[in-house]
């Protein structure tokens, strides 16, 4: 009995160890990669670096402004596309979204999450690159756009529904009709979370490259115009990564380091945001 | 950013919110907002059927030509203009499940470490330090795959592999780096967050009620683990695993830059490979003729198809477990 006994526990101790080490292999795993990006990245991280644009193949030097301005501008547009369609549905689904058509377009948002982003790349390329004769940046923030849609649906709907019911009665008790009780009152009240929602949604997006290999297509000249070929970080980072020059690989880690920053620091202050909202959760 | 409060939505609708529905729509400008909101949510189901209708209108000559056989041959020939993909279907399948075997113990560890066995003050940053991962944009892995994996394989991974699993079929041939490998190892490490944001988000449904019945019962902490919570939340568990495997099977950037792009079928893991996904995004741009980008297109309706499937069988079972919520859905 007394050893039977002492077996499970024997088990129990194995086993949690296993769960601690498997645990551990996947944050270091992690703390390895970032470490790996800021050890190759931050040496080739200067002033020139930020502020030229990209030299011919093979020489010394350049930087990476016109895809850093191209990021912002592709991931900007995007947003401005995204964010009232997403949020728009996100609203419907929280407010009337307990019937049938509810249930479809929810069960389609998280369908739609898992789609390959090389699928919308081609399908943006079908319906604006070709009937337009050419690649341009606008290809390419509609296809972002369609990725971050129906991310930022199902989040909007899941911050507005944390909105106590009694508030609504409040309002609509004091006479205020349904429409400026859900703008004015709830989704006031679940503006926190609805901006966090959009700004991981902008995070996830401004890292995205198969989409755009067909769309925006990339740039070495530094562009404002969002009907042209645009250059953007993750797109830069491919086709340096995979170029054949030391210095190309040397500015690529460097872009990825910044990409990463960007990336971070749009989650962080979504973070943030939520924290000021709802105080620390969970 | 799964640390939000996800509530589940309850199974019935409470009374207040049935009287708060059977309000709506009496105003004038209340009916406007809401069929504006409609107008919105439709987007999602216009933008599934467009996607769809798009792929498969530009795969007709492809689909004409070569009919079914198309997934189980594999020439790959725009000379010629044959086109065959079994060989992209192959390794797309390949990669994936080589992930999944890589992912799934290390996602579910941290899942069953963050809910049953972490001391309070870990949970949040290790969770953060997960969610991270996925933040991570796919073409970074792609790059850190080239320049720091591939080395690290080839100097201290494959070698001792070779020397006790040599004789098997899976680590034939030469290892050059891009590989069948490596595209598994990167998409291992890229899907572990997803699957372990999901499966927390399940165990934490897992109600105290049965952990608390199995230790009463006499339970060690491992058993209450096995025993009650695990098998509780079994549907949900395999949901996100399956909701990982369709992230693995889209996944575009990362394996294009590691896995080697080669038509090839071959059983070792050693071999460069080649995925649906990188196939289109390194020879779109490259099909001038219409049969070729019609074959790419094909790929394409094969990719998506397949992955609508795995991702709504993932979703009805993690439904299953933690009803109409958007598990995990800040995280993918």
């Amino acid at each position: 009995m007394n050893g039977r006994a002492s077996r499970r526990h024997l088990v129990s101790r194995a086993m949690t160890a296993l769960i601690v080490a498997l645990a551990f292999i996947a944050v270091l795993a992690l703390v390895v990669i970032l470490g790996d990006l800021v050890w190759k990245g931050a040496s080739s991280i200067d002033w020139a670096f930020f502020t030229r644009n990209p030299v011919p193949a093979g020489q010394a030097g350049g930087g990476v402004a016109n895809a850093i301005v191209g990021t912002v501008i592709l991931v900007g547009l995007a947003a401005l596309i995204g964010v009232p369609i997403g949020v728009g549905a996100g609203m419907y689904l929280a407010e009337y979204g307990g019937g049938r058509l509810g249930f479809v377009v929810r069960f389609i948002a998280d369908v739609l999450n898992g789609t390959p982003s090389i699928v919308v790349g081609v399908v943006a390329w079908m319906f604006i690159v070709r009937p337009t004769h050419g690649f341009s940046a606008v290809a390419g923030s509609v296809a972002l756009a369609i990725l971050m849609i129906p991310m930022l649906a199902r989040t909007t709907e899941e911050m507005v529904r944390l909105v106590p019911h009694s508030l609504r009665e409040a309002a609509l008790a004091l006479g205020y009709p349904r429409w400026r009780t859900s703008l004015k009152i709830v989704a006031r009240t679940a503006l926190g979370g609805i901006v966090t929602g959009c700004l991981v949604g902008i995070a996830r997006v401004a890292g995205e490259t198969a989409p755009l290999l067909f769309t925006a297509l990339g740039n070495l000249n530094f562009t404002l115009s969002v009907s042209q070929p645009m250059q953007t970080l993750s797109l830069q980072i491919y086709v340096y990564g995979t170029g054949p020059f030391e210095e190309w690989h040397r500015l690529a880690f460097a872009s990825a380091l910044v990409l990463m920053g960007l990336v971070l620091i749009i989650s962080l202050t979504a973070r943030w945001v939520t924290r000021q909202r709802y105080g620390s959760v969970r | 950013m799964t640390s939000l409060p996800i509530e589940g939505v309850p199974a019935g609708r409470s009374s207040i919110e049935s009287r708060w529905q059977s309000l709506l729509g009496t105003d004038r400008s209340d009916r406007v907002y809401r069929r504006v909101l409609t107008g919105f949510a439709l987007a999602l189901p216009s933008l599934i059927l467009v996607i769809l209708g798009v792929l498969f209108v530009s795969s007709l000559p492809a689909l004409h030509r070569f009919g079914p056989s198309f997934l189980w041959t594999s020439t790959w020939d725009p000379v010629a203009e044959v086109y065959g993909a079994a060989p992209m279907v192959f390794g797309t399948l390949a990669s994936s499940l080589l992930a999944l075997l890589i992912a799934v113990p290390l996602a579910l560890g941290v899942a069953i470490f963050l809910t049953e066995f972490s001391p309070r003050w870990l949970r949040q940053p290790v969770a953060f330090l997960v969610e991270l991962l996925a933040a991570i944009p796919s073409v970074v892995y792609g790059l850190w795959g080239i320049f720091i994996l591939i080395p690290f394989l080839r100097s201290y991974v494959v070698p001792p592999l070779k020397a006790v699993l040599g004789w098997t079929p899976f680590l034939q041939g030469v290892f050059y780096g891009n590989s069948l490998l490596a595209g598994g190892i990167i998409l291992a490490i890229m899907i572990v967050p997803y699957i372990a944001a999901v499966s927390r988000e399940v165990l934490l449904a897992v109600p105290t009620s049965q952990r608390e019945a199995a230790l009463a019962m006499g339970a060690t902490r491992w058993e209450a683990v096995r025993s009650a919570v695990l098998p509780y939340g079994r549907a949900g568990l395999i949901g996100a695993i399956i909701l990982g495997l369709g992230r693995a099977l889209g996944e575009t950037m990362a394996v294009t830059m590691v896995i080697g792009n080669r038509h090839d079928i071959g059983v070792s893991v050693l071999q460069p490979a080649y995925t649906m996904a990188a196939a289109i995004a390194n020879e779109f741009n490259e099909a001038t003729t219409t049969m070729y980008r019609s074959a790419l297109f094909e790929v394409g309706l094969v990719l998506f198809v397949l992955t609508v499937v795995v991702n709504a069988i993932a979703r009805i079972l993690i439904w299953r477990v933690a009803r109409g919520t958007a598990v995990g859905s800040r995280a993918l």
